[in-house]
């Protein structure tokens, strides 16, 4: 369910530890003196063997990093695909969904049938890309609201500090201290089924993680000296906020929304597959793999396949945001 | 019905009355079933809780041993095997392994029944279900933050005395890197605890997830509310011991300075 | 080499190491020969880069992964380790050379008690389970550290900086090594400290016969505590001989260049000042008696009150630079906060041109902004990574609106032109810059608005001694130039030396003493002022450097330096 924003960056997961009471005791902790050791580090550079080397990148260079690692070309382009095949899936399937054909019933999986066919004799490939609207739909919009709600949040926090921020930052810890499903089963069994209740009850699951994220980046780029360089040469803070801070802490926010696409599937998958998503003959992907459990035993594929491309989807979205983070880094 | 129900009253009144009743265990009547609320819980508890218990020790078995080796074998490949595993296990569905694990196990080496809720065979696939995805994010956090402790100033110290890789993970890595890890746990065991919602449905053992399932698809809002209580009392307490560990575990939080 | 082995602990020949990255190897070592004898000090000196600390690493066998020997061999104690395995290093590690590590602050495990890591030091040369304690306390005792029964049951955060340097000094003693790599060991503490460590350290070595390898970056700090000084530059020996020889009669144009731009080395071994005559100048800026509390984190007995400052009157006069000398946590980061207007005083007042703007808010003092400007300490972070170098001189011009596109940039030439960067730099990122032209960009924002005061924040504190030179020299010129005074604050009294008309010496939120440079200097009042002075390296030969002849006459003057030469061949 909410793996994904549970990984979050050591920011998040580290806890809060104290000021360490370093050298000359409480004095540092109150001073904050820039300390000589941040000093050393710099002067040694010998730590990096290649510290001062001077680097210039162009365009192509900034791609070389993404094109020599195939698993993020191929999961990128499985995302695509699932993209596409969600909002055209007649380019990828020439069956009807719904077109049931009892002579065709339960048969395996073929080249005529990529997935087989289910109970009805339905093409069940088909049901999993036109399964894909519903789902991609659900994610999407789950994955806006927590990110325009959640962004909103972090940078009022991170910014405003004071009050505000340890306000806001209780009340986003306590929600992330309740697990997903369980906020959504409250959401749903208060809003009703369907796909929109269902993307709400994400929605709500994952923004408390990219509140939290976006304030420590901001928090965390706000402390950087270029920033009080730029006040001290008389910028407003709206444009220290627009120049400076958004675009350099903008990085691992972009990576958990990535993150969260992934955990967004796996969450409404679940939820459609207990039971709580759109009503049938629509079919998310969760509802095609709990309609095939009855036919466990004879026909194994009715279940797994679906299954097995809802985890490759959760897999690349995850891949992919772990290849952006690496490069970032 | 209104009156019996109590929705007659002024809505905060109901809402302090049932939450002066909830804090007393009563949760009032099932909609569907005609049962008070905690029975239903009080029957349904201890098939959950074993659940829950058998896959906290197993993820924690899993994540923290899949972590330990994958940050001290030095073998490339295998450390390169063990550090993207994590990544899989996170991305698969619950309800996916857990029928590939009965498709497997139940019904073509029939080793573990498929469903059911008797004897200590049927809680092995659920359990070994339900702690996957704990085990893959404790072992990722962990491989990181392990990762990143090798890396510290003070792990040079320790190698300039001539120490083993071996005690240098046992007496300096482990414990540092094992703290970023530490408040993640509380989340791990809340989550474990409702993802048995799906596990449950899965193999169809009468549990509290499988009777959450139930009441929120028949609307029985009296049974979701306790299930809800529960659930939060359950985060509490065990965030509540992770904080008392995580003081015990790191000198900084508990020893102030007494001499500068 | 069999002759050699007994008496030599350490020997090096022909030694290269390379560092593998994307294919491609690059030397940080280049043919180095180098032998240690039982009982000497060996010091080797060099900027980053050099690598200084590459050698030390491959002594102890601790070069990172990427690192391998790509020629030569290392013998120690008559063994050979240039391809030796894990467990032959391990042998040699703590009980044959010991490491005393570069930052006391992280080089301890935060999570274990001191006597724990002492211990398993102490356990290294198989001593009897019983006597481990005692052996801990002994060897802290002996490292310096008071109390020691109590020190080993506390944990590295309840230690100051000096005293974990100690803890780490005793840990590589309790292995009873015959040699102690100590790689920068003092470089993160203040000089006092640093002095009374390294002091500590070499009396140790002599009375236990224990050899010493230091590496640092300072030549002061390798000629006062060596027997031998080994210079490096990009991996290669430039020079080599006892310390006197090195600094009185340098062969090596490299090792003169090192002794000429170090402000506690250039004057003979003695800082000079350089302006020894100063002209009175009005006021531009003064800090009246100001104080600033700050209130602690709440403890069992109720509120506590730090007093950062207390009393201090400071004056900056126009053209002029006050330089504000303090170790760390004396109070010169607040000083200089309040008197920018980011912090407001507990009491007293600031005056600007005799305006008092103490208690001016955020849009009162924006218009100010303009006169007066800030230089950070570490260039590598005081620029937006995302800025080009035009775009960040040119942001002071922006936020004032100042002029339109075409004048904007007309002016970052300009500027450009001022701290000697070349002209094409506009369009480079601050990744693609090394440390000392960040610094040049810095400056020339600060200079965007045509500031009559700047403020520089420990500027040269972050850079290579010959790159600090440079940017001293360019600070200076530019105060020529333009008249622009400097409130300037730092650790090191010799770069106070370089800068400054009129120092302050702050110590614990008060100024102990203060006037014109050229006074205190000459002749300082205070006790503090004198350690300070006293704990400046490279005064081991004073008295010799001051009686021999100079090699090159007096040093030419510095803001003629061509665009610091060195640094800009990227």
């Amino acid at each position: 369910m909410s793996e994904n924003t549970l990984i979050r960056g050591p920011e998040q997961v580290a806890p809060a530890v104290p000021p360490d009471p370093a050298a000359g005791g409480v004095v540092s902790v109150a001073v904050s003196e820039p300390t000589q050791a941040g000093a050393a580090d710099v002067r040694s550079g010998e730590r990096h063997p290649e510290g001062e080397r001077v680097r210039r990148f162009g365009p192509l260079e900034a791609a070389g990093p993404f094109l020599r690692r195939p698993g993020f070309v191929l999961a990128a382009l499985f995302v695509v695909f699932v993209l596409v095949s969600g909002l055209l899936p007649g380019l990828f399937t020439s069956y009807d969904p719904t077109a049931t054909a009892p002579a065709e019933k339960l048969r395996g999986p073929s080249l005529d049938h990529l997935f087989g066919t289910d109970e009805l004799g339905r093409d069940l490939f088909s049901r999993v890309l036109h399964g894909s609207t519903l789902t991609i739909k659900a994610t999407g919009g789950a994955v806006l609201i927590a990110v325009v709600v959640g962004l909103a949040l972090g940078v009022v926090a991170g910014f405003l500090g004071g009050w505000i921020d340890s306000l806001l930052m209780r009340t986003v810890d306590v929600a992330l201290a309740l697990p997903l499903l369980l906020l959504a089963l409250a959401i749903v069994t208060a809003l009703g089924f369907g796909t929109l209740p269902v993307a709400i009850a994400v929605s709500v699951g994952i923004m408390p993680g990219f509140a939290r994220t976006t304030r420590a980046e901001v928090f965390r780029v706000k402390g950087q000296a270029y920033v009080e360089a730029a006040r001290t040469g008389g910028a407003s803070w709206i444009r220290v906020m627009w120049r400076h801070i958004l675009p350099n802490s903008w990085g691992p926010v972009m990576v958990l929304a990535i993150l969260d696409f992934g955990t967004a599937v796996l969450s409404i998958s679940s939820l459609s597959f207990l039971g709580f998503g759109a009503a049938p003959p629509a079919a998310e992907w969760g509802t095609l793999i709990s309609g095939g459990r009855n036919y466990l035993i004879t026909s194994p594929w009715l279940s797994l396949l679906p299954g097995l491309f809802v985890a490759l989807v959760v897999f690349s979205l995850n891949h992919v945001a772990r290849t952006l983070e690496e490069v970032q880094r | 019905m209104k009156a019996q129900y109590g929705l007659d009253e002024p809505v905060l009144t109901q809402y302090f009355g049932r939450l002066w009743d909830a804090l007393h265990l009563d949760f009032g009547m099932s909609l569907t079933q005609n049962v008070p609320v905690s029975r239903l819980v009080v029957d349904r508890l201890p098939s959950t809780i074993v659940l829950t218990l058998v896959s906290v020790g197993l993820f924690l078995v899993f994540g923290i041993g899949l972590a330990y080796l994958a940050s001290y074998v030095q073998w490339r490949p295998a450390r390169l095997l063990l550090s993207r595993l994590p990544a899989v296990g996170i991305s698969l569905p619950t309800f996916f392994v857990g029928l590939l694990l009965i498709q497997l196990f139940a019904f073509s080496l029939g080793w573990f029944p498929a469903r059911g809720t008797s004897g200590w065979r049927s809680v092995v696939l659920p359990g070994v279900t339900l702690a996957i995805p704990g085990s893959a994010m404790l072992a990722q956090v962990l491989i990181k933050s392990l990762g990143d402790t090798w890396q510290e100033p003070y792990i040079v110290t320790a190698k300039a005395k001539g120490l083993s890789r071996w005690a240098i993970q046992l007496r300096h890595a482990f414990r540092n890197g094992a703290l970023p890890a530490l408040t993640l746990l509380g989340v791990l065991v809340g989550h474990t605890v409702t993802n048995a919602v799906v596990v449950e449905t899965v193999f169809s053992r009468s549990g509290l997830g499988q009777l959450a399932q139930q009441a929120v698809l028949s609307q029985d809002v009296p049974v979701v509310q306790a299930i809800i209580v529960i659930a939060a009392v359950i985060f509490v307490a065990v965030n509540l011991i992770v904080d008392l560990l995580y003081s015990f575990l790191d000198p900084r939080v508990a020893h102030t300075a007494r001499v500068t | 080499m069999s002759a050699g082995a007994g008496a030599n602990i350490v020997e090096l020949s022909g030694l290269s190491v390379g560092y593998r990255r994307r294919g491609r190897t690059t030397l940080a070592v280049d043919s180095l020969d180098l032998a240690i004898a039982s009982g000497e000090t060996v010091a080797v000196v060099g900027e980053s880069g050099s690598g200084k600390t590459t050698t030390a690493n491959a002594i102890l066998g601790l070069l990172p992964a990427n690192g391998q020997i790509t020629a030569g061999s290392i013998r120690v104690a008559g063994t050979d380790i240039t391809a030796a395995g894990e467990r032959t290093l391990r042998a040699i590690r703590g009980t044959v050379v010991g490491l005393v590590p570069q930052d006391p602050m992280v080089g301890l495990n935060p999570t274990m008690r001191i006597g724990g890591q002492v211990a398993e030091s102490v356990r290294r040369r198989g001593v009897d389970k019983r006597l481990v304690p005692a052996e801990v306390v002994e060897v802290l005792e002996r490292a310096g550290l008071d109390n020691p029964v109590l020190r080993a049951r506390q944990y590295p955060h309840e230690l100051s900086g000096g005293m974990r340097q100690r803890v780490l000094i005793a840990i590589a003693l309790a292995g009873h090594p015959r040699l102690i790599v100590a790689d920068e060991p003092t470089s993160a503490l203040d000089v006092t400290v640093q002095r009374t460590i390294l002091d500590h350290l070499g009396r140790l070595v002599t009375e236990t016969g224990t050899s010493l390898l230091i590496i640092t970056h300072d030549l002061g700090v390798a000629a006062d505590r060596a027997d031998r000084v080994i210079v490096m530059q990009n991996g290669r020996v430039v020079e080599r001989g006892d310390p006197e020889s090195i600094l009185l009669a340098s062969s090596d144009p490299y090792t003169r260049h090192l002794i000429e731009v170090a402000p506690a080395l250039s004057h003979s071994g003695h800082v000079v000042p350089r302006f020894t005559e100063v002209d009175p100048a009005p006021e531009i800026l003064r800090l009246e008696a100001v104080s600033k509390d700050f209130r602690l984190p709440r403890t069992s007995g109720g509120d506590r009150v730090f007093r950062a400052l207390e009393d201090v009157t400071l004056s900056v006069r126009a053209g002029q630079t006050l330089g504000l000398v303090g170790e760390s946590g004396s109070g010169k980061t607040t000083a200089l906060r309040i008197a920018m207007g980011l912090d407001k005083p507990t009491s007293g007042r600031v005056l600007l041109d005799g305006k008092d703007i103490t208690s001016a808010g955020w849009s009162e003092l924006r218009p100010l902004r303009r006169r007066f400007q800030l230089v950070h300490q570490n260039p590598y972070s005081s620029l937006d990574p995302r800025f080009s170098v035009e775009e960040s001189i040119a942001e002071p011009l922006v936020s004032f609106r100042v002029g339109n596109r075409a004048s904007r940039s007309a002016r970052v030439r300009e500027l450009l032109d001022q701290v000697a960067l070349p002209v094409d730099f506009r369009e480079r990122r601050p990744s693609e810059l090394s440390g000392g032209q960040r610094q040049r960009v810095a400056i020339a924002r600060a200079l965007a608005l045509g500031p009559e005061l700047v403020f520089l924040d420990e500027p040269v504190s972050a850079l290579d001694v010959s790159v600090q030179d440079q940017i001293l020299g360019l600070l200076t010129g530019l105060q020529r130039e333009l008249g622009v005074s400097y409130f300037f604050i730092s650790h090191d009294l010799a770069v106070v030396a370089q800068l400054s008309h009129e120092v302050a010496v702050l110590r614990r939120g008060r100024v102990v003493e203060s006037g014109s440079t050229a006074a205190v200097f000459a002749a300082p009042e205070q006790e503090h002022t004198r350690e300070l002075l006293g704990a400046i390296p490279g005064q081991r030969f004073a008295a010799a450097l001051a009686a021999a002849p100079r090699p090159e006459g007096i040093r030419s003057e510095p803001d003629g330096i061509p665009a610091g030469s060195e640094e800009l061949r990227s």
